[in-house]
């Protein structure tokens, strides 16, 4: 059983990153070579956390699995410490109880980090929008979230779909122009 | 024992009870202050043993506020729920039986945070889900709070 994605065309993984990385970098053509052997470690080996509080982990668990196996496309074994894992799927409610530790958990993830809000509780409250005392509407309201996967709970499926978007973000990110930037700041 | 039989044992430990009709268990209502006593005796009885507290609830009926038991016998495998109100809102309190059932310990807990029901002589009685500083008892109809609570 092969995973198919029919909204979108396997050459638009590829194609797209290259121009704007061009853009970005000035047509540098050294740097966004460099760039895209970084990118292409980075997003081939995305960790995510051992985060889940309700259905939605469960379907992250199969993702997991091997009848999914998101292993194949590099995002590779759960982190069970926030510090060696790059990206945090919040795969549930947060409720009030629990959002300072989520928010304590993404202080202790090391740069760069990603947030993916996977399911409708992460990403408004959900079936917990209205009439709740003690659920955060959407998990945007504490941590920035990278990719939104919605579903109640997202299939498997979704959830790989999600991440390659993830590593589509990755891939069009300049990690040296960010350096410079960085290190001209700080002289300046 | 079938519910007639139970019926008849129950109402010669305490006339007063009011029976419902057509619901799953046999369902009784008793007065608040009773059900110390009652729980005591329906345990203790070597007819009908109700040694096993499964559910304990806490309900707002608008104008009072309810707790509900459901026991079962494991010894005769044979259930009841029992019912009491106190239309008191402002200070509710009822009796603990977390001295006869230890379950019902955690469950009054529960019922006191999201209520407000105290029970009395409960040896812990504080917040088991919401935190120390909450405000009000979320459960309740007349609880308000506009800044977290989107009304639909």
């Amino acid at each position: 059983m092969g995973v198919k994605i029919k909204s979108m065309k396997d050459a638009d993984f590829k194609d797209n990153e290259t121009l704007e990385l061009f853009k970005e970098t000035d047509g540098n053509i050294f740097t966004t070579t460099i760039d895209n052997i970084l990118n292409w470690g980075r997003s081939n080996s995305v960790w995510p956390l051992t985060f889940a509080t309700s259905c939605c982990g469960i379907e992250m668990m199969a993702a997991g699995a091997a009848r999914h196996d998101f292993a194949r496309f590099g995002i590779e074994v759960y982190r069970a410490s926030p510090r060696q894992a790059d990206v945090i799927v919040v795969a549930g409610t947060i409720t009030n109880k629990m959002a300072p530790v989520l928010k304590r958990l993404y202080d202790q993830m090391s740069e760069p980090k990603y947030v993916i809000a996977m399911g409708s509780c992460a990403i408004s409250g959900g079936p917990f929008f209205y009439n709740s005392y003690s659920v955060i509407k959407g998990v945007d309201h504490l941590i920035p979230v990278d990719v939104y996967v919605p579903g109640c709970p997202p299939r498997p499926e979704s959830l790989l779909y999600g991440v390659m978007q993830l590593q589509r973000k990755i891939k069009a990110e300049s990690f040296l122009k960010k350096q410079f930037k960085k290190n001209v700041t700080t002289n300046e | 024992m079938n519910n007639e039989e139970l019926k008849q044992t129950i109402l010669s430990i305490l006339p007063s009870a009011v029976f419902e009709e057509n619901t799953q268990f046999l369902t009784i209502q008793i007065p608040a202050d009773q059900i110390h006593d009652f729980a005591k005796k329906i345990k203790e009885s070597e007819t009908i043993s109700f040694d096993y507290l499964f559910c304990l609830t806490g309900i707002d009926y608008g104008d009072s506020l309810g707790v509900i038991y459901h026991l079962r016998s494991t010894k005769y495998r044979h259930e009841i729920v029992v019912k009491i109100k106190t239309s008191d809102r402002e200070t509710p309190a009822v009796d603990t039986v977390c001295d006869i059932y230890k379950t019902a310990e955690f469950h009054e807990r529960e019922i006191f945070d999201l209520f407000g029901i105290k029970f009395n002589h409960h040896p812990d009685l504080r917040r088991i889900l919401l935190d120390e500083s909450w405000e009000g008892h979320p459960l309740r109809k007349d609880y308000i709070d506009e800044v977290n609570i989107v009304e639909r």
